[in-house]
């Protein structure tokens, strides 16, 4: 066979990006001090071996204030991704299992939530639970939650009718059982998937509403506030303020997406013959 | 004890042609019924809505003079499926999807030949008659007074065909179990059935 | 005489991943060897789930890519590259499938068949080739799902008949048919056999098999155990396997005698015989060799060290 084994590549580069987003979580959180620390006699230094990022106007080491704008993405991202994945889980198997007026309710709440462009939820919400991280993570939370409990829908629905299930049913075998033994592995991977998957719109959310100023408080050293205080410096020709912060962003969020199709690879019962 | 279609009229959608229409059909105990009919004419169909996996838009089915649906538990009707791979849940092991409603008789298991080790193993890894053999032991559990067999052995070669008809037939003698048998084969209806009904013809 | 389709001791493996990343090679065929001649139906006949279909796709060169064939497979006397194949495929080689699914839904009958030629000629080719299989031309204008199973099968026949195919390759195309339509479909195949064509029956229903081919392969775990003249199934004292004899005993009428045992799955196998566990006539040697060689005998092939020995009535 000329092709590797796929399914071990994929778990190596899982583990990769598992260690890496950790630990840049983990620096995240030491660098903290270090990122609102200000030093105005080394401000405005392009990047050099002092500061591997340069540093901002207010003489901020700008590597330390990447880290430490990616771990509070991170930290967002994974929280509402939870958030949202287990509402999506309860909301979609509840619409598939619980009979037609609550499958009505829930896909209309769906359709409602899906209607409205997700940014101007994420701010609506986010100022009504007054900013910060808390609206943040409510905001982004609230609104990503549809698309996935919608495929979980699907899933369930599908699912009930397997003729296993309906095999199992006649058994005797009860409903809790069937749950928990037939269903849940079933859309498992389809559930990390989706919730993986959301991560990155999760974190893009977050970053371009606190761009916006809606969203993080600007003494928060994340992404979004970092991004919107350099675009006033970028026109005097201090790349390095926008460039390192948003180039890492993009690569996290990269990272998350590659890590969700591999995860589909290694869970995806059907992936077998690849 | 009698299983009975009473008028049964199914279509899969609203409005559109029946695949059944006013069919009748009532199996007493210790009776093998064999059950003919062109492809395409409602078999399965029928097995399903006897074994109460589907609701008749017409009609009942009865076991004793009361409804099936009432009974609850493992259903005393059970059906086996043509296509075995597809009854057994793919992510378990087939021993936990044997015991998941109960525990097995020992003998059941020696009589169709199940040996030990397929019970650690997945479905994908069994041949189709291996996992006919296991869905039969399955399905024939001490409560269950009726078997549907939807072409159970038109997959499978002549050998494992014997060896499953040989036992369902022991079986059902033993414990006075009422068959319906659907197979496209003569010779096989001929050889296990006390009485063959044909499906009458819908209009297509 | 040479044969227009000869394949040389085939086997097909499957790579597929367990559980996690462990993978494993798993051999669906083994050492299959046949040949047919024009004019000759060959059929494979074994219980589903036994990897016939794939003995199909391979000659077309249609298998799934993570699938590894062995062995040469030679189509009038010379080797069927992949580039070869594409070239004869659809019009020289073909398929007749095993159901509707393998029709587009959405494409009524008619164009689906000329493959969206529209020209007169190719119209009036079509049309007869319906006709002759009783399908007036309003089956031209009809969706796949509005078709019966054996007007389904009798549009694949039309479909393949009008290319004046040398070689057909039949994958099961009788389930689900009552047993006049089923008789009237394999006619079908002994007709265009009978004009010249060779055709490779694929079947899990022995008794049909030997009703309608010139000669009948059949498979156990995988492998060709006896290769046999249809004649040799009227009478079970000229069967060669043991397997083929217990097939024999085994139709309802021939006295539906069952022997023990299960086939083995194409992962579980041990060396030596594979029919062992259910012989009845099985020896020491049987298990101690690494394989059993396929040799000719009697006028046919037989994969076993003692054909033709009586051990069961």
């Amino acid at each position: 066979m000329k092709n590797g084994n796929r399914r071990r590549n994929a778990a190596v580069f899982l583990i990769c990006a598992a260690v890496i987003l950790l630990a840049v979580t983990a620096s995240g959180i030491l660098l903290e001090e270090a990122a609102v620390e200000t030093d105005f006699a080394e401000k405005n230094l392009p990047p050099s071996n002092r500061a591997l990022f340069g540093t901002d106007w207010m003489g901020r080491d700008m590597f330390a204030r990447t880290l430490a704008g990616l771990s509070l993405s991170i930290r967002i991202g994974v929280l509402t991704a939870v958030v949202s994945g287990i509402a999506a889980l309860l909301l979609g198997i509840a619409a598939a299992t619980l009979g037609r007026k609550v499958d009505a309710v829930i896909s209309w709440c769906i359709d409602l939530v899906m209607g409205i462009p997700h940014i101007l939820l994420v701010m609506l919400v986010s100022i009504a639970c007054g900013r910060g991280f808390a609206g943040v993570v409510a905001g982004v939370a609230l609104s990503h939650w549809p698309s996935l409990a919608r495929v979980i829908r699907g899933e369930v629905i599908q699912l009930r009718q397997a003729p296993y299930i309906l095999t199992a049913d006649k058994l005797g075998v009860s409903r809790l059982k069937i749950v928990r033994r037939h269903m849940l592995p079933h859309i498992m991977p389809q559930f990390l998937i989706g919730m993986v998957l959301l991560f990155p719109h999760a974190i893009l959310h977050e970053a371009g509403v606190t761009f916006l100023g809606f969203g993080l408080s600007s003494e928060q050293p994340a992404i979004g506030v970092i991004l919107s205080e350099s675009m006033g410096y970028l026109t005097t020709g201090k790349w390095w303020l926008a460039l390192f912060p948003g180039a890492a962003l993009v690569l996290v969020v990269l990272l998350f997406s590659v890590a969700g199709e591999y995860i589909r690879r290694l869970a995806d019962p059907a992936s077998a013959h690849e | 004890m009698m299983l009975e279609a009473k008028g049964l009229t199914f279509s899969y959608r609203r409005g559109s042609t029946p695949v059944l229409r006013d069919i009748s059909l009532s199996i007493s105990s210790g009776e093998r019924v064999g059950l003919k009919a062109p492809s395409g004419r409602g078999k399965t169909t029928l097995c399903r809505l006897l074994a109460g996996y589907d609701k008749p838009q017409k009609g009942r089915v009865l076991l004793d003079s009361r409804p099936l649906r009432e009974y609850r538990g493992a259903c005393p009707v059970q059906m086996i499926w043509q296509h075995p791979e597809m009854v057994v849940d793919p992510l378990l092991r087939l021993g936990e999807t044997l015991r998941e409603a109960g525990e097995i008789d020992k003998r059941m298991l020696d009589e169709l030949h199940i040996e030990d080790g397929w019970l650690e193993r997945y479905p994908a890894e069994l041949s189709g008659g291996e996992l006919q053999r296991f869905c039969l032991a399955r399905a024939l559990r001490p409560s269950t007074k009726y078997l549907l067999c939807d072409e159970i052995s038109a997959m499978l070669d002549l050998v494992t065909q014997a060896q499953i008809w040989h036992f369902l037939l022991e079986e059902a003698e033993r414990r006075g179990m009422g068959l319906l048998v659907v197979s496209h084969d003569d010779a096989l209806l001929k050889r296990v059935c006390t009485r063959i009904e044909e499906l009458p013809f819908t209009t297509l | 005489m040479e044969p227009v389709l000869q394949i040389k001791h085939l086997s097909i493996d499957f790579t597929r991943y367990e559980r996690g990343t462990k993978r494993r090679r798993l051999t669906v065929i083994r050492d299959l060897s046949l040949e047919i001649y024009p004019g000759q139906v060959v059929a494979v006949a074994g219980a589903s789930g036994s990897g016939k279909s794939l003995l199909a796709h391979s000659i077309l060169d249609i298998l799934p890519h993570n699938s590894h064939v062995e062995g040469e497979i030679l189509y009038d006397g010379t080797l069927l590259t992949p580039e070869r194949i594409e070239r004869l495929r659809g019009s020289e080689i073909v398929l007749v499938p095993q159901g509707v699914s393998y029709l587009d839904p959405l494409m009524k009958v008619g164009t689906q068949l000329r493959k969206g030629k529209k020209d007169p000629g190719t119209k009036e080719r079509y049309r007869i080739a319906l006709n002759r299989y009783g399908l007036g031309e309003e089956t031209e204008e009809l969706y796949p799902f509005e078709l019966s199973g054996g007007m389904a099968r009798r549009v694949m026949i039309a479909s393949a008949s009008a290319e004046s195919p040398r070689l057909i390759i039949a994958d099961e195309p009788t389930p689900g048919l009552d047993a006049g339509t089923a008789g009237r479909i394999l006619g079908h195949f002994r007709e265009l056999a009978d004009e010249g064509a060779g055709i490779l029956f694929i079947t899990h229903d022995l008794e049909l098999a030997s009703e309608v081919a010139d000669r009948v392969v059949v498979f156990y775990a995988g492998e060709t155990i006896e290769e046999a003249r249809a004649e040799d199934f009227a009478d079970v004292a000229c069967l060669r396997h043991p397997y083929t004899k217990a097939l024999w005993y085994a139709m309802p009428k021939h006295g539906f005698k069952p022997v023990q045992g299960s086939q083995p799955y194409p992962g579980q196998l041990r060396s030596g015989c594979h029919f062992a566990g259910q012989c009845e006539t099985c020896r020491e040697e049987c298990l101690e060799r690494e394989t059993i060689p396929l040799r000719p005998y009697d006028g046919g092939r037989v994969r076993c060290l003692y054909p033709k020995e009586e051990g069961q009535v």
